[in-house]
Formats: C-alpha cells, sequence, structure tokens
C-alpha cells in the first residue's frame, strides 16, 4: 500500500502539509519573540496530542492518565536543566528540606543523553507495566480509564509528598542552560522551537505509517471490536500494550520539550485536570484524525491564551462555549468540517459515525 | 473407514452459575464434513461453538483438534490461528473500516505486531483478495465503509473474511438468518463447496435450509445429545419430534391463542 497513486486530492494533502511545514519553520521570521514561544509550547501540547490520538482515537482506550507521562518526560529535562544550573551540586530545594547529598537517582541526570533517554523510557516503562497487568486481563473501557486516573493521583501525591528529591508542589525550575547555550536567549529560543517544529513533524509522519500500516488497521478493527479481533487469530492484548507504551513514549518527549519553552515544571502541570485537558484537545480537533489532534491541541491552546488575556475576567466562559459549539455542532472535530460540509453540498446518505461516537 | 476425526469433543459439560448449558456433550467431526446442529432455543448449541472456539471454558470435556491438540487450555486468538474460524450470529465485522480492509485483516497471515507493521499487500494477497470480493459479491463496495453495508452484506463480509482465513474448521452461527431465499440458496451452495477441503459445523434454525444441505445433523436439547444421524433419520426419531417439533407447536397455539 505505500504505493499509493498521486490521485489529485492526494496531491492536495501533500500541497498542504508541506505548506504548513513551511509556515512552521518560517514562523520566527513573522511573529515576535513571545509569541514564538507560545507557539513553540503549543507544538508540543500538539506532541502529546498525537500520542492520545493513537491511543483513544484509534485504538478505542481512552487514557486519563497521558499528564502523568507528558509529566515524566518533561521531570527529566527539568533534572538535567537543574543540574546544568547548580553546576552538580544539590539543587537549591534538596537544601531547603535539609537533603545535603545530591540522591543517587539524582546523579547520572546530569548527562543530557541520559535524561533524554530516560525522558522517553520512563513513562514507556510505565505504560507498558500498566498495560500488561490490565490488557493481559482484559480490563478495559472506563475500567482502563479510572485505572489511569488513579495512576495520576499516586504519581502527584508522591511528587508533592517527596519534596526533598521533588521540589514538592513547586516543582523544579530556575534553569539557566542547556548544554551550555543560555535559555534565555532569543537565538536558543529560536533554535529550541525549530527543533520542537521538526519533532512534531518526525512524530506526525512517524503516526502516519503506523496508522497505514496493517498493524494500524489491527488498532482500528480492535476499536470497533476487541473479540471478533480475537476470533481472527490476533492477541489484541500485545496491540494494546505496544500502542499504549508508544503513545507513552510521545508524550514523554513533548513534556521535555514543554520543559524546555515553559522553564518550570510542577504537579499542577501533570494532574487530573491537564490530563482532561489533554483529551478535550483531542476531542474537539476530531479523534481518530493525526491532523485534527494537531489542529485541536494548537487551537484550544491558543484560544486559552487569547481569551485570557483579552477577557480575564470571563474567559472560561468563552472556553466553555467553544466547546459545546463543538460538540453541538461538529461531533466529528475540527478535522471533520470539511467533510460534514461536503456532506452537506453533495446531500448524500446521513453520517450516522458522529451520532455514535460523538466527540465528548 | 479411517480415522480422520478433525475434531473430537468428549463428555464437555458447561456450567454458568450452576447451570448446566451443556452436559456430557460430545462430538466428532470428520475432515471435509458439513455438520448441521440443530435443537430447540436454549439447547446449548451456540455454546458447543463457544466451547470450541474458545469463548467459554467447559468445566469438564476435552476438545481435541488435529488429533492430538487439546484446546480447552488454549486462549481465543491461538485457537483462531490453529485454524478455526467462527462466524457470530450476530454479523461481527468492522464497522469503521471499509470492506478491503475488513478483509486484508482477516486473510491468513503472520499475526505478530512485528509483521503486521512491516507487511506490504502482496500481489498474490491482492489477487486472493479480489477474488474473495467477486465471490461474496462486494467487489464494487470494496472501499465503503463496511458499517453501511445491508444486513445480508455484512453477513456475506464475515463469511468472506473467514474464509480468507482458511480455518480448517468453519464454525456458523445461524448464517442464512436475514438472508433472502435466493442469497439462502447460494449461501447453501457456498457451504457444500467449501465443505470438500474444509470440514464445517453450523448452527441452524431454518428447518428448510437443513433439510436441503444436510448431509449429517446433531441434534441437541437441554444441553446433551438427543439424536445423530442422516435427515431423515433424525426426522423419523419420536423423541427428536417431541422435543423439536412438540415444542414448536406449542408456540404455534400460544401465538394463535395470544
Amino acid at each position: 500500500m505505500r504505493l499509493q497513486k498521486l490521485t489529485p486530492q492526494r496531491i492536495w494533502i501533500l500541497a498542504g502539509y508541506a505548506a504548513t511545514a513551511a509556515a512552521l519553520f518560517s514562523a520566527p521570521l513573522f511573529i515576535s519573540d513571545f509569541r514564538l514561544n507560545l507557539l513553540a509550547k503549543f507544538l508540543a501540547f500538539a506532541i502529546v496530542a498525537l500520542g492520545l490520538d493513537l491511543i483513544w482515537g484509534y485504538t478505542g482506550i481512552l487514557s486519563l492518565g497521558h499528564g502523568i507521562f507528558f509529566g515524566l518526560g518533561a521531570y527529566a529535562m527539568a533534572m538535567y536543566l537543574k543540574l546544568e544550573a547548580s553546576g552538580g551540586k544539590p539543587p537549591d530545594f534538596m537544601g531547603w528540606s535539609g537533603l545535603k547529598e545530591l540522591p543517587l537517582f539524582w546523579k547520572p541526570f546530569e548527562y543530557f543523553g541520559f535524561a533524554v533517554a530516560m525522558g522517553i523510557i520512563i513513562p514507556a516503562l510505565l505504560a507498558l507495566v500498566l498495560g500488561y497487568f490490565t490488557f493481559r486481563n482484559r480490563i478495559r473501557g472506563v475500567y482502563f480509564t479510572i485505572l489511569t486516573q488513579a495512576l495520576v493521583i499516586i504519581t502527584t501525591t508522591l511528587l508533592i509528598g517527596q519534596q526533598a528529591f521533588t521540589g514538592g508542589t513547586n516543582g523544579v525550575t530556575g534553569y539557566s542552560t542547556i548544554l551550555g547555550f543560555s535559555l534565555g536567549s532569543p537565538d536558543t529560543k529560536r533554535v529550541l522551537y525549530w527543533i520542537t517544529a521538526a519533532a512534531l513533524i518526525a512524530i506526525f509522519a512517524g503516526c502516519r505509517i503506523v496508522i497505514g500500516s496493517r498493524f494500524g488497521k489491527v488498532l482500528r478493527a480492535i476499536r470497533d471490536g476487541e473479540n471478533r479481533v480475537r476470533f481472527i487469530g490476533y492477541n489484541p492484548a500485545v496491540y494494546q500494550m505496544v500502542i499504549f507504551t508508544l503513545s507513552a513514549a510521545i508524550a514523554g518527549i513533548a513534556g521535555m520539550l514543554f520543559v524546555l519553552h515553559v522553564g518550570i515544571i510542577s504537579p499542577s502541570m501533570l494532574g487530573i485536570v491537564p490530563s482532561i485537558e489533554m483529551v478535550l484537545w483531542v476531542a474537539i480537533g476530531g479523534r481518530g484524525t493525526l491532523i485534527g489532534a494537531v489542529l485541536g491541541a494548537i487551537l484550544m491552546n491558543w484560544a486559552k491564551s487569547e481569551f485570557s488575556t483579552a477577557y480575564p475576567e470571563g474567559w472560561l466562559f468563552f472556553m466553555g462555549a467553544l466547546f459545546v459549539v463543538v460538540v453541538v455542532f461538529m461531533p466529528k472535530g475540527v478535522a471533520g468540517l470539511a467533510g460534514q460540509l461536503k456532506f452537506r453540498r453533495k446531500r448524500r446518505e446521513p453520517d450516522h459515525e458522529g451520532v455514535r461516537n460523538p466527540a465528548v | 473407514m479411517k480415522e480422520s476425526a478433525i475434531l473430537q469433543c468428549d463428555d464437555v459439560t458447561v456450567e454458568f452459575d450452576g447451570f448446566k448449558a451443556v452436559q456430557g456433550m460430545s462430538l466428532k467431526l470428520e475432515k471435509g464434513e458439513l455438520r448441521f446442529l440443530i435443537g430447540p432455543n436454549g439447547a446449548g448449541k451456540t455454546t458447543m461453538l463457544d466451547v470450541i472456539c474458545g469463548k467459554v471454558r467447559p468445566s469438564a470435556g476435552k476438545v481435541t483438534f488435529g488429533g492430538k491438540v487439546d484446546i480447552t487450555r488454549k486462549k481465543e486468538h491461538q485457537i483462531a490461528e490453529l485454524g478455526i474460524g467462527r462466524k457470530f450470529q450476530a454479523p461481527s465485522i468492522f464497522p469503521s473500516m471499509t470492506v478491503s480492509e475488513n478483509l486484508e485483516i482477516a486473510m491468513r497471515q503472520k499475526r505478530s505486531v512485528f509483521a503486521t507493521l512491516f507487511a506490504r499487500m502482496e500481489v498474490e494477497e491482492r489477487e486472493r483478495m479480489d477474488q474473495q470480493l467477486a465471490m461474496i459479491g462486494l467487489q464494487d463496495k470494496a472501499a465503503k465503509r463496511a458499517g453501511g453495508l445491508s444486513h445480508g452484506e455484512k453477513q456475506w463480509l464475515e463469511i468472506g473474511m473467514m474464509l480468507l482465513q482458511e480455518p480448517e474448521i468453519l464454525l456458523l452461527d445461524e448464517p442464512v438468518a436475514g438472508m433472502t431465499d435466493k442469497e439462502t440458496d447460494k449461501t447453501g451452495e457456498l457451504l457444500s463447496q467449501i465443505a470438500r477441503k474444509r470440514s464445517i459445523v453450523v448452527v441452524e434454525h431454518d428447518m428448510e435450509f437443513v433439510r436441503n444441505f444436510a448431509s449429517k445433523v446433531t441434534v441437541m436439547h437441554e444441553g446433551k445429545l438427543l439424536k445423530e444421524g442422516t435427515m431423515d433419520e433424525v426426522q423419523g426419531d419420536e423423541r427428536v419430534a417431541e422435543v423439536y417439533l412438540g415444542k414448536r407447536r406449542d408456540a404455534d397455539v400460544s401465538r394463535s391463542t395470544a
């Protein structure tokens, strides 16, 4: 299936991707440093949304715990940045809690490569372990979702409780440099933006390959009927474990990039509310379409940032109104809008998909 | 007669919370046999199929596949991989995927994550799928979402999926339910054709259909084997008439007085 014919429709889609990629890379030329920093953060969010869409949109498993995978990646990067700032000595918050020595598990985070590897491996491993015990025992649907929420509570409680090791409620902040480059300088910020944009494009392309492969078709089959897949001869548990792990790894990457742009990570950024927000981005953008996940994450965060600056009092109402509008009028999310309009024009068979699988 | 039993069920008992849905049922299926499993509602026919394909674990008894493998301890996907295909009563296809995608993943192939991630559509696979599409009469709808098919078309798609799976044994639960007479005949002929190479067990309520295509019939009643033989033998049996036709007559009476 890799050698698809270049139909006019495909050419348009490819042209659209090329234009978007070009726009992303040239963004530093025409937007301010402040806005660029915001956009970089949104792109990092778009990466988590992609991961979440793989597991929820395509495999039908709702995870309300992706904040944790995102956060673990973020903490791994934050530990490296903090150690670079303190020159390998115990960071400030450890001193406040009376810790004189750098804990053993902090030490290897001095190395950038190790921190990056851990930012991917730790969330992936956690997802694999959770997936192993749940999917193999056929825990699914709302029960799985509740377990992911439990994971969020356990992890945030742990992070807050172990203040000496994690910075507690304040999290980890106060960085200076990354690999010797000042994090505050516009040049570094621009490079970090480009890295984030490149990561988003690479992960997007990777997800497309995964979804387009036969593996991706089995995932969609699992979403449609897990038992039927079993009687064809596939073991759904293995597929679910693999995609959940991949999804968590992607969230970890997003978390690492997020810390670079925002300069802080704390338990409140990976708790229950952010975890649910991530799901909302995918729902609003259009679950089950990769472009929808990306659009949803960028659009929602952009709206949040604009509304909260313009209407500091009532911005939450605007966000609420936005949800209602999307849920009521765009059952397939923003990405489904094009298809919806086409349907209306052609007046063909009504599409019941949206009714059966509402966006939220 | 040569011993070529592809499937042997010995004294299978299934309990649901103390209720015995199947009690000491034995069934032997020869290679290339088309077997019909009939009986009144609640006789345990579907449960028997569930046991064979691994959906339900029997509390006692043994199911042997190919003369050596005991499949009662195996998982569903392992049993499917051994070569036992199942078609459920309600058409269960993957509604959000296209007709050809449905066939593609059902097709006989390596089923590991690694294999599917790097699988490419081979010319030979494409041809096999096209043949199957033509046979089930859905070649014009290959790119359509399977969820939008009619009931009969879904039934056919599922049969097509099972054939591409190339199982040794096909288990079909009321395959002609909801089909027109013409479609029913077509299904019957297809099944007789398939039975030359493979073995089939069909659970069926449509007696007309059974009469037309059955070579050997197994009658179940209250979870037990009641009678096994040709259609004529079964129809001539008094006990069968009593439990099966008797029930039916009762049902007719109650309907007419209602």
